[in-house]
């Protein structure tokens, strides 16, 4: 069973009818005894860096998420959700994160022709030779954030430019974050969520 | 390079599409669902569901609607039409809608924006302007209830303004161009460019492949959105993707 992290940020039904299209079993749930004990876990999140983790935080998943990322349960971060995986963001004043991956969160730099938020479909190139979503290279997927992750290229599977940097899927052994949103980004989308699926039922055929 | 977007708009009435479509493969040309997937595979990079009648009735069956178009369709979504309270706003993103439209309602209410913006995040607030140039006073009129009454309000003055309350997004139509199939109204979307920095959508004329090029060469829209020459097969959102890609205009 496939745990959606449900702590009152943004709408996440639509992540959850992608899940129920693709087949992957899945439950919305804010309890830390049923994120523990599940094969996967998607982190969704739309909305402010500080108030997420707040929300988070009440609900006593913060130590919770660092559990799961520390028994290498396949976790998968969603826009808000990849960002708050990472030590700390910029977003109104210095907000410590997760701490789960390495790097910060900054603003997008508005430049000529960037407009902040990016709020449509980006192409993809693909950064890395990690032998993971690989569906994505030269795909548009749909993005709606004005924040990104700043960290090592070691961790980034895909990414784009777009006033600077962005890295638009990242990974470190089973945590997955995806800058874009896969529910929302067409039969691309629905792949790159399959994927992910079949990550956690790896996990839970070598668990076994 | 951020895509060029192309959306369809579907006008429904009591849960039905209306303006005859005509889609020549589609057994049931008013189905939602079925328009929805048909514009899907020709490439759509959004959808725009209008509620035409808009009664408190009829808005029931227009959750009903986004409720399974969401289960199958996965792109964004937008819901406009009779949307007037936080409330509304909110059974519509319930519902599966990714953004709701608002226009006479934010014209009489302005508030609502700045509401439904700290709630939901700008992301999900379109602002919906229709404007008709007016040459007595030489200026764009805010149009509201569906183009019949002139609110005499700056088109210009009041994109900044709904801007500043929070809107995430601009969905302008001209109804000068509206129907007439000569082309987008190009220098209402260059004026457009000069007061907002949020995503605008044009809306308004276009009648062949041209137009769009002309559209994408000569304003800096981010998207644009048509109905009839979409529905009745006279261009396919594939025909329109090919000649921008031939132009170097970056589509899906």
């Amino acid at each position: 069973m496939l745990a959606v992290v449900d702590y009152d940020t943004g709408n996440i039904r639509n992540l959850m009818k992608a899940l129920d299209y693709v087949g992957f079993k899945s439950m919305l749930t804010a309890n830390p005894a049923d994120i523990l004990a599940a094969d996967g876990v998607i982190l969704p999140g739309v909305g402010a860096f500080a108030k997420a983790m707040e929300e988070l935080e009440r609900r006593q998943l913060v130590e919770t998420l660092r559990q799961v990322a520390d028994k290498q349960t396949p976790l998968l971060g969603i826009c808000l959700g990849m960002q708050l995986l990472f030590e700390s963001s910029n977003e109104f004043g210095k907000h410590a994160g997760l701490g789960i991956l390495p790097g910060t969160v900054e603003e997008i730099p508005v430049t000529a022709g960037i407009k902040v938020p990016e709020m449509g479909w980006n192409q993809n190139m693909l950064q890395s030779k990690q032998n993971v979503f690989q569906s994505v290279a030269n795909q548009y997927t749909y993005f709606v954030h004005s924040y990104y992750a700043n960290c090592s290229r070691d961790i980034v599977v895909a990414g784009l430019e777009y006033g600077t940097f962005i890295p638009s899927i990242v990974k470190q052994k089973k945590i997955v974050g995806m800058q874009f949103h896969p529910e929302k980004s067409g039969a691309v989308g629905l792949e790159l969520l399959t994927e992910f699926k079949r990550m956690v039922q790896d996990y839970v055929a070598t668990r076994n | 390079m951020l895509a060029k977007r192309i959306i369809p708009c579907l006008d429904v009435d009591n849960g039905r599409v209306k303006k005859g479509v005509k889609f020549v493969d589609l057994k049931d040309v008013g189905d939602p669902v079925a328009i929805a997937k048909a514009y899907q595979e020709q490439g759509a990079d959004e959808l725009v569901f209008l509620d035409i009648t808009a009664t408190n009735q009829n808005r029931e069956t227009m959750t009903n609607v986004i409720e399974r178009v969401s289960a199958q369709i996965f792109m964004p979504l937008t819901v406009g039409g009779g949307i007037r309270s936080v409330a509304d706003i909110n059974n519509m993103l319930l519902a599966g809608a990714d953004k709701v439209s608002l226009n006479s309602a934010a014209v009489a209410n302005p508030k609502l924006i700045q509401q439904g913006a700290e709630k939901f995040g700008r992301q999900c607030i379109v602002v919906a302007i229709d404007t008709r140039w007016n040459q007595k006073t030489n200026q764009y009129d805010v149009m509201v209830n569906g183009g019949r009454k002139n609110t005499g309000l700056d088109a210009l003055e009041w994109a900044r303004r709904v801007q500043q309350l929070g809107a995430g997004e601009l969905l302008i139509t001209s109804m000068d161009a509206d129907g007439t199939k000569i082309g987008f109204d190009l220098r209402l979307y260059q004026q457009m460019d000069q007061q907002v920095s949020i995503p605008v959508i044009a809306s308004g004329g276009c009648g062949q492949v041209s137009d769009f090029s002309a559209l994408f060469e000569q304003t800096n829209v981010d998207a644009a959105l048509a109905a009839s020459v979409f529905h009745y097969g006279e261009l396919t959102i594939e025909q329109v993707k090919h000649q921008l890609t031939l132009q170097g205009v970056a589509v899906r």
